[in-house]
């Protein structure tokens, strides 16, 4: 008990301290005595004002909850597969989701319709349940899990190609913005966005933790969580549903975003000793959030005022982190 | 009084056989009634009839590969059945959830599990899942069965190391606890003992004999070693690939030929009395004598037979503790009536098979009244050079 309170209490304190990092940095500089006026409202006016009310604070809210969905999208994965290499980016469902938001906007935007962002959810989630179909498809056939995120991976890169074309070919001046965002970045969020993330993200975080002792028990194994009680099929497709609608929500505003969904339930075991559902599916989304700000933070700061792409940064950190994991596994495996 | 148990269990046996299940639907414990099992529409056992009884242990025997898991994963649901009912305590399982299975049944399998970074004690502790509300968590009462369960399979020394670092023999035990304090009627175990070294076998079959008579639990579970199988349950059901042959008590089915043919190998090979198995000797003329009785020629037998010599054995009574071990082993042996003293004939057999060999191994040190005619056959060997 007191090892999971360490490390949440750690987890919370990076967040706090990364949360007031985030709004203090930028190509603006603002000075933390101005930061606490703007905060607490004591100005309502002037560009620092608008950055961090408009900017910043939209966009580490946004970093804070899509972080957190995309690692437990990720824990519902591994569980479901029984396998901790299994992620939303890796499976190709991130790019899944990907392509369809991209087709959905060029063909609504040519046609002078702007989309909403329930719109976008909608077309993610549809794209994410396709790709997890096809994944699923090929489960049936390839039993070896290599072999599966291998496949995941080729979907990825055929949904990715397909949507540069798209992005490519659809020069309407509207589409500028879909070239950052089909490389995953969190710029140009806004409150509308954020209430939606944050309906969302709230609904998928009850709902798996409603699902937290099936999902403990089907780490014993399908046979085993049978005999449990546990009704096998209510809780596969529970698992796919719910993981597709996080990794859906999280492209669809901020694109596909690599490797948080692998490493951060990898991580959170390692720091809080148990896999119990329990105490990983609240850990996941803290610490997702965690490495999410982290990482955004980074590709906001490194070449200020251009940005990178977040993906490019939780690649160079998160894996490393996969690495050390696979060679763990084959250890103990051996 | 034994037979009239032994009458009743007949009886009962033979309405299973008949398929007379009408009242099956009122039996407690693990009834099938014209239970049809294969893999998805392929056909592998169909006709299968079983009961096990509560407080008695009904074990599934039959060559590799002839269903018996198939029938056990099909009961737990871990394969589609394809025709007939399973009934756990006279309701049938089609009609049950599975939160009521699980209070019903629990069960040891052949799979290996991998669960991450959870101790024997969280792993014995999901047996306690049906009974948790929404999150799961167990109460004091319920980590009190925990450890009780433990303590019954005698796994406290490795209760809270990691589960994926033990071995296969610790395992087993702790899946079995698992499954106790899941406290069901019902217990279905799959090859409890494979991969086991022997303490750990008979640790394992003594709980299941403990189970089934202390807290009257029915247990159905499949055995590879016939040796154990007698010893163990009360039932014994033979299945051949394609339904339940037989279904006995264990001095049914242990007797005759029976288990020998449903194995395919020859009667010699397996002493189904003392569940002795025998590899098969050299069966030609003979170039070795053994003297021997009372067992100290057994290693020789077993020596000669390794080494792929023929040889002959006597003079030994037939109720001598060699004497299955030298019939299944030599080629030739001469033996005489339990209870009676030796007979001249069986001596000048014996001094006529003795000229034929080359070397005659004597194990017998003391002569009595009984074996004279051994002492009078040794002498004669080793007038002739011949004994080792």
């Amino acid at each position: 008990m007191k090892r999971y309170a360490v490390s949440f209490i750690t987890i919370i304190i990076l967040l706090v301290g990364l949360i007031f990092w985030n709004i203090g940095s930028g190509s603006i500089s603002i000075s933390w005595d101005e930061l606490w006026n703007i905060l607490l409202k004591q100005t309502e006016e002037g560009t620092a004002y608008h950055i961090i009310w408009d900017i910043r604070l939209p966009r580490i809210l946004a970093a804070v909850m899509l972080g957190g969905a995309l690692s437990i999208s990720g824990f519902l994965l591994q569980t479901f597969f029984g396998n901790p290499i299994a992620g939303p980016y890796v499976l190709g469902i991130s790019s899944g989701a990907k392509l369809m938001v991209a087709l959905a906007m060029i063909y609504l935007l040519g046609r002078g319709i702007t989309i909403s962002s329930f719109g976008m959810v909608a077309a993610a989630f549809a794209g994410s349940l396709l790709a997890m179909g096809f994944v699923l498809l090929i489960s049936m056939k390839v039993h070896r899990m290599s072999l599966l995120i291998v496949c995941g991976i080729l979907i990825g890169y055929i949904c990715s190609a397909i949507t540069d074309i798209c992005v490519t070919f659809a020069d309407d001046s509207n589409i500028v913005n879909l070239h950052n965002w089909s490389q995953g970045s969190f710029s140009g969020m806004n409150w509308s966005n954020i209430l939606m993330i944050f309906i969302l993200t709230l609904l998928s975080f009850l709902a798996a933790m409603f699902l937290a002792k099936p999902i403990g028990a089907y780490q014993m194994g399908e046979t085993y969580a049978r005999n449990m009680g546990v009704n096998i099929t209510v809780l596969r497709v529970s698992l796919i549903l719910l993981s597709s609608l996080l990794s859906a929500c999280v492209t669809a505003f901020a694109g596909p975003i690599s490797f948080v969904g692998i490493a951060v339930p990898h991580l959170i075991k390692s720091a809080t000793g148990t896999a119990k559902p329990l105490v990983l599916i609240p850990g996941c989304f803290l610490g997702g959030a965690v490495v999410t700000l982290f990482c955004d933070g980074i590709a906001r700061t490194l070449f200020a005022p251009t940005e990178v792409s977040i993906s490019t940064v939780t690649a160079v950190f998160l894996v490393p982190v996969v690495i050390v994991m696979m060679l763990r596994r084959q250890e103990e495996r051996g | 009084m034994t037979k009239q148990i032994a009458g009743k269990k007949e009886s009962t046996e033979k309405e299973c056989m008949a398929g007379k299940m009408k009242s099956s639907e009122r039996k407690q414990g693990l009834v099938t009634d014209k239970f049809t099992v294969g893999y998805g529409k392929k056909v592998i056992l169909s006709n299968v009839n079983l009961m096990a009884e509560p407080g008695r242990v009904l074990t599934l025997i039959g060559p590799n590969g002839s269903g018996k898991s198939t029938i056990l994963k099909s009961i737990v649901k871990q394969l589609k059945s394809l025709d007939g009912v399973v009934y756990l305590n006279g309701k049938a399982t089609s009609e049950m959830k599975e939160a009521e299975i699980a209070k019903s049944l629990s069960m040891v399998m052949t799979e290996h599990i991998h669960p991450e970074l959870m101790s024997c004690r969280d792993v014995v502790a999901t047996g306690r899942y049906p009974y948790t509300g929404r999150l799961g968590i167990l109460d004091k009462q319920d980590w009190k069965l925990v450890d009780e369960a433990i303590t019954m399979v005698h796994a406290e020394e490795v209760a809270e190391q990691s589960f994926t670092r033990i071995s296969d023999g610790q395992r087993q035990r702790v899946m079995l606890a698992r499954a106790i304090c899941q406290d069901t009627a019902i217990l279905v175990l799959d090859e409890p003992t494979s991969y086991l070294d022997i303490r750990y076998k008979l640790d394992i079959l003594n709980s299941i004999r403990k189970l089934a008579r202390e807290r009257n639990i029915a247990v159905m579970m499949s055995l590879h070693e016939l040796d154990l199988v007698q010893k163990v349950s009360d039932m014994v059901a033979c299945v051949d690939g394609t339904t339940v042959s037989h279904i006995g008590t264990p001095e049914e089915i242990f007797q005759g030929s029976l288990v020998q043919k449903l194995y395919g190998i020859e009667e010699k090979n397996f002493d189904s009395m003392l569940g002795i198995m025998q590899m098969p000797g050299n069966k030609a003329a003979p170039n070795v004598f053994v003297i021997g009785g009372g067992g100290a020629a057994i290693p020789t037998y077993y020596r000669l037979q390794r080494e792929h010599i023929p040889f002959a054995a006597g003079i030994l009574f037939e109720n001598d503790v060699e004497y299955p071990v030298a019939t299944a082993l030599a080629s030739k042996v001469i033996t005489a009536k339990a209870f009676y003293p030796m007979e001249e004939a069986q001596l000048e057999e014996a001094k006529k098979i003795l000229a034929g060999c080359e070397t005659c191994i004597c194990t017998c040190e003391n002569f009595g009244p009984y074996n004279m005619l051994n002492k009078e056959l040794r002498s004669l060997a080793e007038e002739q050079g011949k004994l080792k």
